[in-house]
């Protein structure tokens, strides 16, 4: 199948990445995920309850929704924490992206390991500035937030157009569909990766950091 | 080829339609309470939480909505419709966004009732939680207070676009296909904010009886349509909804693994009469303080059905509820501001909405204040001093109207670096609240925040405090001819003190001997 492919970009300054990166990436996933399934017999499923929360920030006047899972904020946090510290100490241009890719895992047979296909992968792509007075960086408070606005109408616009999603799986299956180990939501299988590029969109320092929740390695 | 919808499947969508009209209220009613809302997940399905998302149900929205509903659902032509306004203290109201839930006739007869549709609308549920935090009333309604609250209107029928102003946007939040139509939703909001100051809305009893207050008795009818985004109940009002029958049904949801082509078994079944479901909860406590000149701390506590989240405590003071209109003088936030709003223009002059007012004395005796006693109990007090309260910071806010006068707040000194003409018209321009100055006719709403601050933990948070303080008086000793004459003084009495030092020198170094 073809992998849909999404890109968004944004320009920052250094103390907004964090708080950019997890808008888009906490809104991503909101609608991808859904409560925890619980199999019963007869072949159905029932599903758990997603809580949502606002969250705003503090270097953009800016506030964004999230599904109320502690574990899934820490672990992009995470990650995020981790993409800036490489933004920062490449001492490059200040540009850099991040991924987030929605895949399924197909199964194969052995000696062959498990496939990955991807199904769906945001690209956020980042510009760091950097400014000098108090008066630009509360100018660029606002306008991080408006531009972070329309990124948020731009991802539901993606959203609401239905395109392929995975079938939804039976008990046996639902580990190469969905990460079933958060204890209170269910996202589809994601893994997140960064790369800082310079000036050309060439890859400087390739940092691939995979996360991949897997509880049925091989 | 036409399948028609079986029987089952038809009530099930309808059902479906009319909860989705309800979650929807309620999510762009939450969302313009200005507060932080949080529910919890919950790993198992409690049975009653529609489309497996944990949307708390205000009984009194749900009771608006189905009344703007009657019985019917959205159809071709008759779409349910959210208005949010504003409404300054001084009365001018403006609308400020209206969303609608259209239905049109485009099917989709292949798709599958209790499984796609299900969960399209659930996706389409989370995609307006997003879309609401970013529209321009959001951040306005996240700072509704003493100068303005914000206000909601429920109604159903025709789309009426016209109170949006000039060059208003749309934005979709998405369509949901079913086998009788298509849903959309959407939102169109204004962007030009600026207040019309030709004061079109005179202080008289609003034809449509806005209610401030839902809960204490008021002489409007009570057919009025209008509500505010936060709300208040006594024990005293002792208003409870009647609980409307379908309102306690449960959604538990059965999904089948098997293909939707060979669905045979699947199905949503319905409990009647759980009991302990949040919507059943009629009375639940909100308590907040509200005061004219304060800056009161509020707490909304809403028992959920996930065990009682409180939602953002300590947000600065609130609309009263008051049972008539009641005014409030504020303070002119001067300084520098940015303009709030995404879309509003460069050059639109960023002036607080908040004029000079001070209250003239017809508004003065309508003030009412109301002091947080306690949990469940609401005893509106004439006034009361601010010394008997025990806010923080309760020695920065303004005293007793009639020390308004000396207030720097609300006068605030004529300072050499006015950041535009306008504003300096403003000072100097006594008339009461509500007009926008001699030059300008318009108001844009106007936004200040600090890095750092948060304004959900103090009343007085930095961004006050900044904007208060960022214009005191001269020190006197720095005037001119005062400093002057004090330095003068100053060297006179040079002499006599050196004179008198010296005599205490022995004193003075045995004194720096013990600090060695």
């Amino acid at each position: 199948m073809n992998c849909r492919s999404e890109v968004l970009e944004v320009s920052v300054e250094g103390r907004q990445v964090e708080e950019a990166m997890l808008a888009v990436l906490h809104t991503v996933l909101l609608h991808r995920s859904t409560g925890k399934f619980h199999y019963k017999k007869e072949g159905t499923y029932s599903i758990g309850t997603v809580g949502i929360q606002d969250v705003d920030c503090d270097f953009i006047d800016f506030t964004y929704v999230r599904v109320s899972s502690d574990e899934l904020d820490r672990a992009l946090r995470k990650v995020v924490g981790e993409f800036k510290d490489a933004l920062r100490n490449s001492g490059g241009d200040g540009l850099g992206q991040m991924s987030l890719e929605f895949y399924q895992k197909k199964k194969s047979r052995w000696p062959f390991s498990d496939e990955c296909i991807p199904w769906e992968v945001w690209t956020v792509k980042v510009h760091v500035v950097a400014l000098a007075t108090e008066q630009e960086r509360q100018i660029c408070r606002e306008k991080v937030g408006e531009k972070l606005c329309e990124k948020i109408i731009n991802i539901v616009e993606v959203m609401s157009r239905h395109e392929y999603l995975p079938k939804m799986p039976t008990q046996s299956e639902v580990d190469n569909v969905f990460d079933t180990g958060l204890r209170d939501v269910q996202p589809y299988l994601y893994k997140i990766s960064f790369q800082i590029t310079d000036a050309l969109g060439t890859s400087v320092t390739t940092t691939m950091r995979r996360l991949i929740k897997d509880t049925l390695a091989l | 080829m036409e399948t028609d919808l079986n029987s089952q499947d038809r009530k099930d969508l309808d059902k479906f339609i009319k909860f989705f009209a309800l979650k929807t209220v309620q999510v762009i009613v939450q969302a313009r309470l200005g507060e932080k809302i949080c529910t919890r997940s919950s790993s198992s399905p409690t049975g009653s939480d529609w489309f497996n998302l944990a949307i708390k149900d205000i009984p009194e929205v749900t009771h608006e909505a189905k009344k703007a509903l009657s019985g019917q659902l959205p159809a071709v032509g008759r779409s349910m419709c959210v208005e949010i306004s504003l409404k300054t203290s001084e009365g001018d109201s403006m609308e400020l966004e209206i969303w609608c839930l259209e239905m049109n006739e485009k099917c989709d007869k292949e798709i599958k009732v209790s499984y796609t549709v299900y969960n399209r609308l659930s996706l389409l549920l989370k995609s307006l939680l997003a879309i609401t935090r970013v529209t321009p009333a959001y951040r306005l309604s996240r700072k509704q207070g003493h100068e303005y609250v914000i206000l909601y209107r429920i109604y159903f029928g025709e789309v009426q676009l016209n109170g949006l102003g000039e060059g208003f946007q749309t934005v979709r939040v998405g369509t949901v296909g079913t086998p009788v139509g298509t849903i959309t939703l959407s939102c169109a909001y204004r962007i030009n904010l600026a207040f019309m100051s030709t004061r079109q809305f005179e202080r008289t009893p609003p034809i449509m009886g806005i209610i401030i207050d839902h809960f204490v008795d008021r002489p409007y009818p009570s057919s009025s349509p209008m509500h505010p985004c936060n709300y208040r109940t006594g024990e005293d009002a002792g208003v409870t909804y009647p609980s409307v029958e379908d309102s306690q049904e449960v959604c538990t949801t059965s999904f089948s693994t098997s293909p939707p082509s060979q669905l045979s078994s699947s199905r949503l079944s319905y409990q009647p009469a759980v009991l302990g479901l949040g919507s059943a909860d009629l009375a639940y406590p909100v308590v907040f303080t509200a005061g004219l000149n304060t800056t009161h701390t509020h707490q909304l506590m809403v028992p959920g059905k996930e065990g009682g989240v409180p939602l953002a405590p300590n947000q600065p003071a609130h609309g009263t509820q008051a049972d008539q209109e009641r005014l409030v003088t504020h303070a002119p936030s001067d300084g520098t501001h940015c303009a709030a709003t995404p879309s509003s223009s460069e050059d639109t002059e960023t002036v607080s909405n908040s004029s000079e007012g001070r209250a003239s004395p017809h508004d003065v005796l309508e003030t009412i204040f109301v002091r947080k006693v306690g949990a469940f109990v609401n005893k509106p007090i004439n006034q009361v001093t601010l010394t008997s309260l025990d806010i923080p910071f309760a020695m920065f806010a303004p005293k007793n109207l009639e020390l308004e006068d000396a207030d720097p707040m609300v006068n605030p000194p004529e300072s050499p670096e006015t950041t535009s003409p306008l504003h300096g018209s403003l000072h100097s321009d006594g008339s009461s609240g509500g007009s926008s100055g001699n030059t300008h006719d318009d108001f844009v709403m106007i936004d200040f925040k600090p890095a750092f601050s948060k304004d959900d933990i103090l009343p007085m948070d930095l961004g006050t405090f900044y904007r208060e303080f960022q214009n005191p008086p001269q020190l006197s000793s720095l005037s001119i001819d005062i400093g002057a004459q004090s330095m003068a003084e100053d060297l006179d009495s040079l002499p006599e003190k050196l004179a008198v030092h010296e005599k205490n020198v022995r004193e003075f170094d045995a004194f720096v001997e013990t600090l060695q």
